[in-house]
């Protein structure tokens, strides 16, 4: 595993930006102070003058998006997933969702990953609250790759775009050049003897913990469901058709993140037996992040365990 | 301005404040107190000041006005009904079902109204986006911001006042129509704003403060602030809540309630007679 190659998703965002940035003059950057961490400070140093930052002031920066994408341009707005999603939701819904303005949302530090810095900064509730949001795309790429083409993506969308990235470094699967689609998920493994349907760096654990199944015996299908909202319903119904039990993975709460949305999607069309892997309705705490993942269940080893569980072996 | 032209203002701001209680009275609420107050603005702002066309609301090179008190929608969709941008039979759709008038303005339903609003706070970081935009796209339109006197109680105004000097908007002018009330009463009890001007000068703002109900004071203000360079400029305007209309004046509780038919009846006869005697001048 040393050969693999680590990349933080908030680093494709990054050298997303700059690459977007050279094609098209429309794009426009804001930070909060934190401009080295979400790497809008790779924008900042090519392109100075369309980089601006807001100060500590997340709810101003998501309204100075939303005016700035009235006239045309394309604002980027990056803050931590907690202060971007949490302290500037209503600005979110208010002037970003409700007139349907092309804002993207760059959150970067995303979930328990964050680790060190602890509960008030690990942000397990922001997929449940934009999701929520009327037209708000919701995309948590599982690694920097994948990041980097959903960045490009979200720019070639119109509307808003809520785009969860990690601190973590995470190890890169996807091939260099990986287009990204909205709404697509990725068959990572195929396999039905259960459905693993995962985003953000849990999908590399389910790949793990694929691995570890297998050995067993058991083959199961990983599906990388990077986009959130609108979801891709043909694959999760296909997957629960062929496999018949489906568990869901995120570094995020249970509750009203993927797993919700699977279950939501499924109880109304092709009811199966879910179990939802994730944060159980918890504050984090600090710790390194390899650690604190682990005691929250984020990894592969927890994996196996349900799922040899679920399958009542 | 001349006198003929000032009359000629007076007589729509009078047209502005009937559309004001025609729409709450048809619609049975909304928010007369502050549309009132700002009725004077709104005229002044749509007949004489701002770069708009009518037949073009989307222009890219206009003038924008951000309506960031939005509750006060009844107003700026008079204003816009009486400029042209759609009629004014219109006004008593107000909040009704289908209708494109919202309750609060909506950019992408009403033609003129340049963002979406209602929740305060918000729209004055808006319009520094939009004054940021010009900059960015090195055009020559200015962006002007209606804010109350009670929602400059919200933290974010403050970022957004900070944002306006730090990136030297001197192509936003932001207007506080200080009428004194909000909805719980008196602002200097409620949660006193007050100094209001001294506050905005210290974050960077060129503030002059007017009689708000003064056309001639208003032309003034914004005359100057088309001057000041190299920072955004701020006009405090004393007004009156519920100017115009006898009854509804300086009172708290018409901040919120739309007048019955008999108060309607009166209101309207009030402000025929204001206009009568403006057009008998
Ligand atoms: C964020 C937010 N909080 C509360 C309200 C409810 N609200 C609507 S109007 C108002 C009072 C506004 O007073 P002021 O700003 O002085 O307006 P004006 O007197 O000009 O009508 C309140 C609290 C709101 N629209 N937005
Ligand atoms: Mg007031």
């Amino acid at each position: 595993m040393a050969d693999v190659k680590k990349m933080a998703t908030r680093e494709g965002y990054g050298k997303a930006l700059v690459e977007l940035g050279k094609d098209h003059d429309d794009i426009v950057v804001l930070d909060a102070d934190l401009a080295g961490s979400t790497k809008t400070g790779m924008f900042a140093k090519v392109y100075p003058d369309r980089h601006f930052n807001c100060g500590i002031a997340e709810a101003d920066m998501m309204c100075v998006a939303a005016g700035l994408a009235s006239t045309g341009l394309v604002p980027f707005a990056s803050s931590f997933a907690m202060f971007a999603s949490g302290r500037a939701y209503e600005q979110i819904r208010n002037s970003i969702g409700y007139p349907e303005l092309n804002v993207k949302i760059g959150a970067s530090h995303g979930g328990m990953s964050v680790g060190e810095d602890g509960a008030s900064h690990q942000c397990c509730e922001d997929f449940a609250l934009m999701r929520s949001i009327p037209g708000m795309v919701v995309i948590c790429p599982a690694d920097g790759v994948e990041a980097e083409a959903a960045t490009k993506a979200a720019y070639a969308h119109k509307g808003p775009v809520y785009l969860r990235m990690g601190r973590l470094a995470v190890p890169v699967f996807h091939e260099e050049g990986f287009t990204f689609q909205i709404g697509k998920g990725e068959v990572m493994r195929d396999g039905s003897d259960i459905a693993i349907i995962a985003n953000g760096l849990m999908v590399y654990e389910a790949i793990q913990a694929a691995d570890a199944l297998e050995k067993l015996g058991i083959h199961p299908r990983i599906i990388n469901m990077s986009t959130i909202k609108p979801l891709d319903e043909e694959l999760v119904l296909k997957a629960a058709k062929e496999c018949g039990k489906v568990i869901t993975c995120e570094e995020h709460s249970i509750i009203g993140g993927l797993g919700e949305a699977v279950c939501s999607f499924l109880s109304e069309h092709y009811p199966v037996p879910v179990r939802r892997i994730g944060v159980n309705d918890q504050f984090g705490f600090s710790g390194p992040a390899a650690e604190v993942l682990k005691a929250f269940g984020l990894c592969a080893e927890h994996i196996v365990e349900v799922t040899l569980e679920f399958l009542g072996k | 301005m001349t006198s003929q032209e000032k009359k000629q203002l007076q007589v729509t701001a009078c047209k502005v404040r009937m559309g004001i209680i025609e729409s709450t009275h048809a619609a049975k609420c909304g928010h007369p107190g502050g549309s009132l107050s700002a009725a004077d603005l709104f005229t002044y702002l749509y007949f004489r000041e701002l770069r708009v066309d009518p037949a073009n609301p989307q222009w890219a090179d206009r003038d924008r006005f951000v309506l960031s008190k939005g509750h006060c929608a009844p107003g700026l969709y008079a204003a816009l009904a009486h400029r042209g941008f759609f009629p004014v039979a219109d006004l008593v759709q107000l909040r009704k079902v289908g209708s494109y008038l919202q309750g609060h303005p909506n950019m992408n339903s009403v033609p003129g109204v340049d963002m979406s609003t209602g929740s305060l706070g918000q729209g004055i970081s808006a319009a520094c986006g939009m004054a940021l935009a010009a900059k960015v796209k090195k055009q020559d339109y200015r962006v002007y911001t209606l804010l109350g006197d009670g929602e400059i109680q919200e933290g974010q105004v403050w970022e957004a006042c900070m944002f306006a000097s730090h990136y030297h908007l001197d192509n936003l002018c932001v207007i506080i129509d200080n009428n004194g009330l909000q909805i719980d009463g008196d602002v200097a009890k409620v949660m006193s704003p007050y100094p209001i001007d001294t506050k905005l000068e210290a974050f960077g703002f060129h503030v002059r403060t007017i009689d708000g109900h003064d056309l001639d004071a208003i032309e003034e203000a914004l005359n100057e602030a088309r001057t000041i360079q190299g920072k955004p400029c701020a006009i405090v305007m004393r007004t009156v809540k519920g100017k115009g209309v006898s009854f509804m004046e300086n009172e708290a509780g018409w901040h919120g309630v739309a007048p019955n038919d008999a108060q309607y009846e009166q209101a309207m006869t009030e402000l025929k007679a204001a206009l009568a005697a403006l057009e008998g001048m």
